[in-house]
Order: C-alpha cells, then structure tokens, then sequence
C-alpha cells in the first residue's frame, strides 16, 4: 500500500503535524488490516497528547499481540534469565528444560561483568539440563538434583544457582522447589527455583516480574554487606550493563559522593542481591523490569526509591540534583562540583556532533525504557524523536513517555512489523532505532538504523563518556555514505557511459 | 507386511471399570479363532498384558528407554513379548504416579512402535488405555492412522456412564473426518445394578451407538485373574468364557461403526432419573425439606 506524500504529516518544511494528520496515518496503515484487528490494534497507536489525562494520553498496552502479525516480543524465560538473572555473575544460572531456550540465548545480550571465567563469573557460559523425552516423561526432578551437584563439583567457587524454568518444567509439573530446597541444604549453596515458563504472560514483561519475586523470597534480605553500611549507601536498580553501561551509571554516583553497595543486576554479585535491603535509597533506571523489587524494599524495609535518567546531558544533570535531594548538603556540593566538571564535556561532545545532527528525526521501537528514556539524549543533540513505541511495556510507561514528547508524536505499543515499516515509509525519519528483528530491513529499505537493545556492539550509552559514544555511533549511522550507494549503476536514470567493445548481453 | 485389512481397536472407560480384563479376554477369545493380535499397554501401571503373559511385564517401552538413555536406542525385542496363544503383548508404561507425563510417554511409546515396524502381520492391535481420556497423550491412540474404533467399556453406576460419556466426547473430536476414528460400542461390565441392561441399552441409543454385548458378572474372572490368566485360559469351558467368545465374534462382525453424539450432564442425570435409581430431584427435595422440618421440631 502507499500513504500519501501529501499528508502534512510527512511533508518537509510543513509545520508540525497536527494530532488530526497523524490520526489520518494511523487510520491509513491500519486500513489494511480486518476490521477485527483493526479495531483492536487503534487502541494501542495514537497521536501524543501530552495535555491529556492519564487515561487520554496513554495507548492499551500489555495484552497479548494480535495473531498473524510478527511482534518482536520475547517469553518469560526471556525475561528472568536473559534480562534479570543473566547478569548475576557468580552464580550459575541454569536454563531448565530442552536446549533451544539456552543455547539461542547465549550470549545475546551484551551485560558486561568482570572476574575470572568458571571462578567468580559465569555469565559467559551456558548450562542447560538439555531435557530429553525421558526427561519429560519420567520428570526432571532427578537429573536437576544431580546437575546442582555436578555444578557444585565443578565449579565449588559459585554462589549460587538459579533454576530458570522453560515451558515444559511447568507443563508436566515438576517440583524444582523442592528440590532446590532440599539440594539447597544438602550442598550448603542457595539454590533457586525461578518459574519463568515462557508460555507465561504475553511477553517478556512477566518474566522481570517472576524473576524480580524469585528474588525477593529466596535471596533478598539474606546477607548482610560486606563493608560496614554508611549514610551515603545506594542501590543501582535496573541496569544491565550493556557494553558497560551501569559502570558510566555508577562513576556519576560515585562522582556525587555516594556509594553503590548493590548493583541489580549487571555486574552484580549474589552478594549484592541479597544485602541491598542495607541500602539508604534505590536508584531505578530501569523502571519496567525492576520497579516490583523497589516496592519490595520500600514496603518491607522502608528504603525509598528515586527513578533516574543517565541518557544525555539534560536527563543526567536533573537526575544528579533530583537524587541529590535525598542527602545532605555535602552530597549536594559533591553533586554540582562534578556537574559543573562534565558541563564543558557535554558541550564539547554537542559542539561536535551538533551542527551534523541537528533537526533529524528519529523513530524508535524499543523494550520498555529507552523508548522513553532516550528521547532527552537524541534532543541533546538537536534531533527529534517523532515516532515512539515499546514491544512490552504497561500504561504507565506510556503514561510517562506522553509527558515526554510533544504533541501529535505518534505513539506505538507492540506495533507489527507492517504497521512500523509503513509509518517509517509515511515519515521518513533519518534514523530507526530497534532490534536485531528489524535491522536488516530498514537497512535494505535504505534507512539509518541503530540496534538499541545491544548498542549495536558499542555502548556504553549511559553516563558521562556514554553521551559521547551515543552521539559518535548516532552520527557515524546517519552520516555513513553507504546510505547514498543505494541505487545500482544500471537502475540510475543517468544511462551508464557506453564502453566500446560492449556488445553481446550489455542491455542486462 | 502390513496386513491392509489390520484393525486397530482401543478400549476406553472409567478406572476399575474392568478394560484390561475384558480386553485380554476378548483377544484371548479372537486368538483362538486363529488371528494376529498385538496389544498394546498405554497404561504408567503396565498392567494390561498380565494375564497374556503370567507375569507384570518387566519391560516396558520407557522403563527401557530410561535405563538405556533414550528411547532411541531400544530395539522392538527388547520391549515385545510373546503371550498366550502367540498374542504379542508391548506395554508402554510411564512415570510413578506424580512425576513426568505420563501422557507424553504413550506418545513417545506409539511413535517407537510405529517406526519401528510393531504393526507387521497382524489382524488386531488393541490399545489399553487408563482411565478418562484426560489429555492429548491419552488420546493418541484415537489419532490419525490408529485405532479406527472405540470400545467404551462401563457399568451402570453413575460414575462409570459419566466417564463413558466424556470419552465419547473425546472420541468426537477426532471423529471429523472421513477415515476418523469412529465408536464401536458400549460393552457393559455388569455391576448388578438395577435395570443395568436397559440403562446401558438407552445410554447408548442416545450415545448413537450400540450395547455391543453385556458381561454378567462371574466370580470365574476373579479366580483366573488370581492365577494371571485369562478366562479362556484357566476354564474354558466356563459359560464366562462362552461370554468372551461371543463378544469376539460380535467385535470381528461389528458392522456400526458410528460418530457418537455425547450428552449433557442434566441429560445424564435424567436418564438414571426415568431408570428409577433415583428418586427425582422434587422428591429428593421434598424429602430434604421434610427432615429439614423435623429437625427443626426436635428441637424445638
């Protein structure tokens, strides 16, 4: 199908789009679909309307994407194993079931740990149970036992384990609490059962939650730190580690005069897991997959918890002198000596990328957080954010996301691969930002296209250096020349030079 | 060589009802009349092909694959035996009750008897089936290119006409095509309960299908299971025996092979109602209501 280039929503150098001309696409696009799904799919893209009420301005989210379009949403398992539990480093994180889950998910994720393979890191490796028809039939509770004690054997340096259950643990039945309670004791080693079975939810946003629960009743609470507890100690919440994200994340803190006892969970230790309870505040990055263990240890151990933004000039330095007010006035020194350090940094990165970037546009379909939380970074830097959407987020994130973009931007919840290729024919933006699924279509469509879940195999993207890199990578993308090599020689309209001797087959 | 004309049969019907007796026997009484016959045991107990073989079968198709590794590596000889009169008897067996998935297990035993070429010169291959047909794996043996008919084996105890119900509704989900499987009959294991003739008669004219025989009830069976023996085995000349040969006879002649039309609970109900084994509800109410009224003056 064709939208119209005519729609003000796309014409260069109109004014804005009005909520009326975006509505007009969204109604085109989903033209295609049957009336069922068509009606259903209106409820989740919209045109923004930052003024709105709650209920007005977020899109329906969290439901179960529509059979027959192609979502790049995960699984359960996806979620605890791969997002939560993967980047816990010195414990040994057991995928449960056939070797599909494991094997396909290792090393999809760029989290980032420092130690010694096989000693006090195993965030490289993969174990699975590799269940076999024996396995399902006869139940896996027998070969779970002997697998924990086979890791204990093999590696007596890590501290823990965690079962991550794929689907047919749930489908037949299995009793991995009990055993890991009574494998637990028997090799003096915390063993814990994660019920992350993929058919659970309707995408990975369950698993954060059944991962983030796992820890609360098996592991939060259960040490003490290792250092004596002070005045300034914090919890970094819900950073991952992506090409070393939480280590920009955490020299800020640092910076600030505060100390990070716990880090959840990239680069983090079973340790950290279970003493974070000593923290004096929670510091959440990323709010959908941590925010259930935040209320945990506001509600159990009164620890209040601030959300924070490391994206960009603009999102760091409010963030800093948000999480500052928490503390006392040395912190608050601390925090606007070191703001004032990076100020010249943040402008030299802006004075150089700038004037390359200014007045681009950018559409994102990210996981459940930079759709929203990068938006301050890319208007750093001069572009525009004019399309936006997550694979699994809830109201509230789009809640959040609304009060963030102006009006008319249009806003997508787990949009199909059809409706996101359209609406990037329909407004040509300069850049897409998603994952791996679409990658390669946009770059044979001709458009820009940054991989925001893994950084594309860069990052950090966090922090102070992280603005840089971000800035760097997001230039190096839209200004590459490849991006004018599109039309082949012979499809260009200016014919091809004759070449004497060219004869027989030169019309190919 | 697969036999063209080979029929595959399942027997179906509540626990306890009797369907690994009925059918030994029945097959018992089939092998005299000089045919082929493999059973096949789709039952974690592994107790369908007792009385063919004296004994419990000692190796079952996944008590095998779990002692070699995988079902893989265990060969037809290992798993089929040879019992009376040249019956071939195979047991899938399954986890102890409460672990695994026992229905997964009859699956993956099909599948290996399948590839494995089981289903050679043969004119029947019964399968045993526990119970209710409570999920997919249960239901494998009414799936495409298996058993062709059903026999539901029941009583005239409520519970048992129950279940027979929801086989039949089982069966009418693989019903819907034109090679599906189809009902072959109710056979009534006779518990000695009131009217039981024409209960099971009317259940299954309602059923669309046929009582297709009804099995009195005979101490002979107990003492010959106590022996692990068939009926046709232990005395022969027993009118028990006779019972079982007819019933044969009536299966190999079986004509009315039909899509069964399963009915609700409250019809279920109605019929033990119209039978007279109940009273009806208003009566039963009114009884309530009576006592109710009773208690209520005692103590006042």
């Amino acid at each position: 199908m064709t939208i119209s280039n005519e729609n003000p929503a796309v014409a260069a150098g109109a004014p804005p789009p009005t909520k009326g001309d975006v509505q007009e696409l969204i109604d085109g696009v989903l033209a295609a679909y049957p009336a069922k799904a068509r009606k259903l799919r209106s409820k989740h893209v919209k045109p923004n309307d930052p003024s709105g009420t709650d209920e007005q301005c977020a899109v329906k989210a969290n439901i179960k994407s529509r059979p027959g379009v192609m979502t790049p949403r995960g699984c359960a398992y996806a979620g605890s194993k791969g997002v939560v539990w993967g980047p816990v480093k010195d414990m040994v994180h057991l995928s449960h079931g056939p070797i599909g889950c494991g094997q396909y998910s290792w090393g999809g994720r760029r989290n980032y740990a420092t130690g010694t393979p096989g000693i006090d890191n195993f965030v490289n490796f993969q174990f699975t149970s590799d269940f076999q028809e024996k396995d399902i039939v006869f139940g896996g509770n027998k070969k779970l036992a002997k697998i924990t004690e086979e890791i204990a054997g093999l590696f007596p340096l890590a501290r823990g384990i965690s079962v991550q259950s794929e689907c047919p643990v749930g489908l037949i039945g299995d009793d991995i609490e009990a055993v890991a309670k009574e494998q637990g004791e028997a090799l003096d080693l915390p063993i814990v059962p994660v019920r992350c079975e993929g058919f659970r939810g309707v995408s990975q946003s369950l698993g954060h939650h059944i991962a983030n629960d796992a820890i609360r009743d098996f592991l939060l609470g259960t040490k003490e730190p290792e250092v004596e507890t002070g005045p300034y100690d914090v919890a970094l919440m819900g950073d991952y580690n992506i090409g070393g994200d939480a280590w920009a994340s955490r020299r800020i803190l640092e910076d600030m005069g505060l100390r990070v006892i716990a880090q959840w969970s990239g680069d983090g230790t079973m340790q950290e897991l279970a003493s974070a309870h000593r923290a004096k505040l929670s510091l959440l990055h990323c709010y959908r997959s941590m925010n259930y263990i935040c209320t945990t240890l506001e509600q159990e151990y009164g620890i209040p918890w601030e959300e924070y933004n490391f994206f960009g000039p603009t999102k760091i330095i409010e963030s800093m002198r948000r999480i500052a007010e928490y503390f006392d006035d040395s912190i608050r020194e601390k925090t606007e000596a070191a703001i004032a350090r990076y100020e010249p940094y943040f402008a030299d990165v802006q004075a150089r990328y700038g004037p390359r970037l200014a007045g681009k546009k950018v559409m994102l379909l990210i996981g459940g957080l930079r759709p929203r939380h990068t938006i301050g970074a890319y208007e750093d830097l001069g572009m525009q954010v004019i399309g936006t959407g997550f694979e699994f987020a809830h109201k509230e994130d789009y809640v959040k996301t609304s009060k963030e973009l102006g009006e008319a931007v249009l806003i997508y919840d787990d949009p199909s691969s059809y409706e996101l290729e359209e609406f990037t024919r329909a407004l040509k933006p300069d850049l897409v930002g998603a994952g791996v699924k679409e990658k390669y279509v946009y770059h044979k469509m001709g458009v820009p296209f940054r991989q925001m879940h893994s950084w594309d195999y860069s990052g950090p993207y966090h922090g102070v250096e992280g603005f840089a890199v971000f800035a760097r990578d997001m230039d190096t993308t839209i200004s590459s020349p490849s991006w004018d090599l599109f039309t082949a020689p012979w499809q260009a309209s200016q014919p091809a030079p004759a070449v004497a001797g060219a004869g027989v087959g030169s019309d190919v | 060589m697969r036999n063209p004309s080979m029929r595959q049969i399942a027997f179906y019907g509540k626990g306890g009802i009797g369907k690994s007796t009925t059918q030994q026997n029945t097959m018992a009484a089939l092998a005299e009349q000089g045919k082929r016959i493999m059973i096949v045991g789709c039952d974690p107990k592994a107790d369908s092909t007792r009385l063919m073989l004296h004994a419990k079968a000692q190796t079952s198709v996944l008590s095998i694959a779990a002692e070699l590794g995988s079902v893989e590596d265990v060969e037809l000889e290992d798993v089929m035996r040879e019992g009376y009169r040249g019956v071939r008897c195979v047991e899938s067996g399954g986890p102890e009750p409460g672990v695994g998935c026992a229905g997964r297990g009859v699956i993956t035993s099909i599948n290996f008897l399948e590839a494995n070429g089981a289903y050679e010169d043969l004119d029947y291959v019964t399968y045993d089936v526990l119970g209710d047909v409570v999920c997919g794996g249960f239901a494998m043996p009414i799936r495409e290119k298996k058993a062709q008919e059903i026999y539901i084996v029941t009583s005239g105890e409520m519970m048992a006409m129950y279940a027979a119900n929801n086989i039949a509704r089982g069966v009418l989900k693989y019903a819907h095509r034109e090679d599906g499987v189809r009902l072959g009959g109710l056979i009534c294991n006779s518990r000695q309960v009131d009217n039981e003739r024409e209960l099971i008669e009317e259940l299954a004219r309602r059923l669309n299908t046929q009582m297709i025989h009804f099995l009195p009830r005979d101490n002979v069976v107990q003492h010959a299971e106590l022996r692990r023996m068939t009926v046709l085995e232990y005395d022969p000349a027993a009118s028990m025996a006779q019972e079982y040969r007819t019933l044969a006879t009536k299966i190999d002649e079986n004509t009315m092979k039909t899509i069964p039309t399963p009915i609700e609970m409250d019809d279920l109900e109605q019929l033990l109602v119209d039978f007279g084994m109940v009273d009806s509800d208003d009566g039963f109410v009114a009884q309530t209501k009576a006592q109710e009224l009773a208690a209520k003056a005692l103590v006042g």
